[in-house]
């Protein structure tokens, strides 16, 4: 009401100041401009637009910017699976492909775990904190971080493909969006975000975790066959991890309306590790019921919440590959074949990963 | 009885009914399949769609489903340039008739069944129909270009004519719609060739999911040709079509149409070269800049004519009087300003991909490089599909207030969405990831808006349109009436010129 009264008062006072302009300039500046620019329409509009968009432009809060309450999924992110030696169906087109017996992890790993990594291998002089030269195509910059030493990758020397050079290499960049702190001696997490996936981390850093634990990142063809498992209904494999279709409760993604998105805006924030495990949450914001939604194998959030790091390092590219989808993404992404790619020094808000190991 | 068959006979047998059917199919699928995306999604319409219309969305088949969606709109908007070009440009009236006919079995045939495999089960013997649907398309794209063959005698121009010509006559404009028509045919081709390959050693796939790809079938560099080639020349169809609405001709349509030929041929290669060529995306530049530059004429010769008409009668007119003029009809203004807002949403933007390609977009994510390419084709339709729009609405003489509103706000909520798509497709240009929420939210909602009132207006012209059919004198029995005495006249100058050789000759034998 009060501002349908504003609105209208604006209106009558710009309309006046139409009315005596075009009297007073008649035939002069806008006489030969069409009738409805000279009544004030375009006025209304650009009002109606201005007012339209006013409450978008408010202060969203940004990723880095929000801390949700503590949540305790109840699922262990110390927890391990095999996946046995076998075939299973690759791709969109569902071509049976062999992968040998491997282990992978439950959950992403968490900022809990990555913490606890990082002040290992800080400990034991792998890493330092300090400035890192990053390169990513044809640009140079240097960024405040944690990182150490990687051997570089074979290089082709193939159309766009970029050299990855043995040295120095980012882990994790200490900037806006990382859920851990630094106090010169200790990593520590935010409380909200112990079992929330470790995000921010660079493939360099997420390889480092890994290998530092005798771990390696899952091959694109491993993880999707932990994704997906070997079933086949109607000859095509699963398109997510729990079956056919998705909804809002069975995974993170944008504009999914789960809990976080209710707390702090559409594009909403990941959810803990195991988020979707069938239980229902309640948290003052009303109660949330999630839907099990493991994988074939019992894995958690191999769709949505954060894309995971690839270990794959193909010929006559220097990309390296995500799987799953994140709260970023729409739905279709979050397909078990969907990937993204990037540098290898690449970090986001939206970006984790997950280990296995060889049997 | 007589009713429908009325109504049928405009429907099907006038330019504008055939137009109009065209747009309303459009209509119908972005208003159903719209629901399937975007924030519909979001609010839940989609699965009301889904269960209401019986549809059966298997996951793995959303690339093929949208591949069938994308050649079903197409397939539309060809036809409607099409009608354009059969109504516009000298021909015998039983060319037009025929190719009119064709097409129209086709895209139809082509749409209903493409859709009801796509989206209401894999029923082979619709996907059977749907080939055969295009296959009539692109017959009848066969018969245009024998009816648009430029060095016919009939259709070579006086010397002193103020349109492009050879110096033996060959109307130039003709020969670009020409050039145009065969490279629609060409590229179809190619496209039609892979298409054969469907499921016998070629899957399905959205180009820009393989951009990152290093090294790609020929197959696939094919359809990577196609589809851009395919967008490009519907730009070039509707680019000559509305210079033929407003009278593009003299120095500046003399200097316009050579470039457009030559920027149409060498476009045409440079993209289906790419299964073959390393160096293609250089040869598309070159042609680029032709295209462009004769849709930079028709930009200046239409602004000037709009001007000048404008101002007649006031001897020196002021610059603020000379914008009154260029803006007081915005569907004659609108496409020529598209076609300059082209340049920052489209050309722009692929441009500035190209030259910082390595150096920017390969060093975001794919997804990021994918918003930005899908981005900027999408942009490009929908201009092209608000300059059919412009030109349709003027034949169908929407004037006064009417004109005004639905002009202006097609023009300025168009752009609006474009420009904010853009911004969307860039972000990371500006804004980090974690802190890009308030201009996601801002601008989706920018996008939503200016392709929502675009829709709306769409929306109440084609009811205007549906209302005015069941009115015994409504507008349409004008359209029609005036269409019929046109071609009366047409055909009667046909028939005394015929008339007319025919004498000659005889005189010529008796002798």
């Amino acid at each position: 009401m009060k501002y349908a009264l504003n609105i209208k008062k604006l209106l009558q006072n710009e309309e006046g100041f139409l009315t005596q302009s075009r009297e007073e300039t008649a035939f002069s500046l806008f006489a030969f401009a069409p009738a409805w620019l000279r009544s004030g329409i375009a006025l209304r509009i650009s009002i109606l637009l201005i007012l339209l968009l006013l409450p978008a432009c408010g202060s969203a809060p940004s990723v880095s910017a929000i801390e949700p309450p503590y949540i305790d999924t109840g699922i262990d992110s110390n927890a391990w699976v095999t996946v046995p030696a076998g075939e299973f169906p690759f791709g969109q087109h569902d071509h049976m492909s062999y992968v040998d017996e491997f282990e992978i992890m439950v959950t992403d790993v968490t900022v809990e775990q990555f913490a606890n990594f990082l002040n290992e291998a800080l400990a034991a002089g792998e890493i330092r904190v300090g400035e890192f030269e990053v390169e990513a195509g044809e640009i140079l910059w240097q960024e405040e971080g944690v990182g150490g030493y990687y051997p570089g990758d074979p290089f082709d020397g193939y159309k766009h493909e970029e050299e990855i050079k043995a040295g120095e290499k980012l882990y994790m960049p200490q900037t806006e969006g990382l859920r851990l702190t630094y106090d010169g001696n200790t990593f520590t997490t935010m409380e909200a975000y112990t079992n929330h996936p470790m995000t921010m981390v660079t493939w360099w850093g997420a390889n480092a975790y890994c290998e530092y634990y005798g771990y390696r990142l899952p091959l694109e063809a491993e993880w999707e066959k932990a994704a997906r498992g070997t079933e086949l209904i109607n000859e095509r494999g699963l398109p997510f991890p729990w079956g056919d279709e998705i909804h809002g409760n069975n995974a993170n993604y944008y504009s999914s309306f789960d809990l976080f998105e209710r707390m702090f805006g559409k594009l909403g924030n990941t959810t803990p590790v195991g988020f979707y495990n069938g239980q229902t949450y309640d948290l003052g914001e009303g109660s949330y019921a999630t839907e099990d939604s493991t994988s074939p194998y019992g894995l958690y959030d191999m769709a949505g919440n954060v894309w995971q790091w690839m270990g794959d390092d193909y010929h006559d590219q220097h990309y390296r590959y995500m799987r799953g989808g994140s709260f970023y993404s729409y739905e279709v992404d979050l397909r078990v074949w969907k990937n993204n790619s990037a540098g290898p020094q690449y970090y986001s808000p939206a970006l984790g990963f997950r280990c296995v190991q060889d049997q | 009885m007589q009713f429908l068959s009325k109504r049928l006979d405009y429907l099907f047998r006038s330019t504008r009914g055939l137009v109009l059917i065209a747009i309303a199919m459009v209509a119908l699928v972005t208003a159903i399949w719209g629901t399937l995306s975007g924030p519909m999604v979001e609010w839940g319409v989609r699965d009301i769609t889904v269960s209401v219309l019986g549809m059966d969305l298997v996951q793995a088949d959303r690339e093929g489903r949208i591949i069938m969606l994308y050649h079903t709109i197409a397939m539309t908007i060809v036809a409607i340039e099409v009608y354009f070009m059969t109504e516009m440009l000298p021909m015998k009236r039983q060319e037009q008739v025929t190719i009119n006919a064709t097409i129209t079995v086709g895209y139809l045939t082509a749409l209903v069944f493409g859709m009801g495999f796509a989206y209401f089960g894999h029923n082979f013997a619709f996907h059977g129909l749907f080939l055969v649907g295009q296959s009539l398309v692109f017959f009848a794209g066969i018969l245009l270009s024998a009816a648009l063959w430029p060095w016919k005698k009939e259709y070579l121009l006086e010397t002193d004519s103020p349109y492009a010509h050879t110096k033996k006559g060959v109307d130039l404009e003709r020969a670009a719609f020409f050039v145009m028509a065969l490279a629609t045919l060409l590229s179809a081709t190619f496209g039609a060739v892979t298409g054969s390959y469907w499921g016998n050693g070629h899957e399905t796939f959205l180009g820009e999911d393989l951009i990152r790809m290093p090294h790609k079938t020929a197959l696939q560099k094919a359809i990577i040709g196609h589809l851009h080639i395919m967008l490009t020349l519907v730009a070039v169809g509707i680019t000559l079509i509305v210079g033929r609405w407003m009278k593009f001709q003299g120095i500046l349509h003399k200097i316009a149409m050579p470039l457009m030929i030559f920027g149409t041929i060498v476009i045409t290669f440079g993209a289906l070269s790419v299964v073959w060529l390393p160096w293609a995306h250089t040869t598309i530049y070159v042609g680029s800049v032709f295209v462009m530059l004769a849709a930079l004429m028709y930009v200046i010769f239409t602004w000037d004519k709009l001007i000048k008409d404008g101002t007649a009668g006031i001897e020196k007119p002021n610059f603020f009087q000379k914008m009154g003029a260029l803006l007081r009809d915005p569907l004659k203004f609108g496409p020529g300003w598209q076609m300059v807002f082209m340049n920052f949403t489209v050309s722009g933007v692929g441009i500035f991909m190209a030259v910082k390609l390595d150096e920017i977009f390969r060093v975001w994510p794919h997804r990021e490089e994918r918003i930005t390419l899908t981005g900027h084709w999408h942009i490009l339709a929908a201009l092209i599909a608000t300059i059919i729009l412009f030109y349709y609405m003027d034949l169908s003489k929407v004037q006064g207030k009417l004109r005004q509103w639905a002009g202006w706000l097609i023009i300025i909520m168009s752009d609006l969405a474009f420009g904010a798509a853009t911004i969307f497709s860039m972000k990371r240009l500006f804004v980090a990831e974690s802190e890009q929420q308030s201009l996601v939210n801002t601008i989706m909602l920018l996008m939503d808006m200016g392709l929502g009132i675009v829709l709306v207006i769409l929306a109440i012209f084609l009811l205007w349109r549906l209302y005015d059919l069941f009115q015994d004198k409504g507008y349409w029995n004008k359209e029609f009436t005036a269409e019929k005495k046109l071609r009366a006249e047409t055909e009667l100058e046909e028939n005394k010129r015929k008339m007319a050789e025919l004498e000659a000759t005889l005189k010529e034998v008796s002798k």
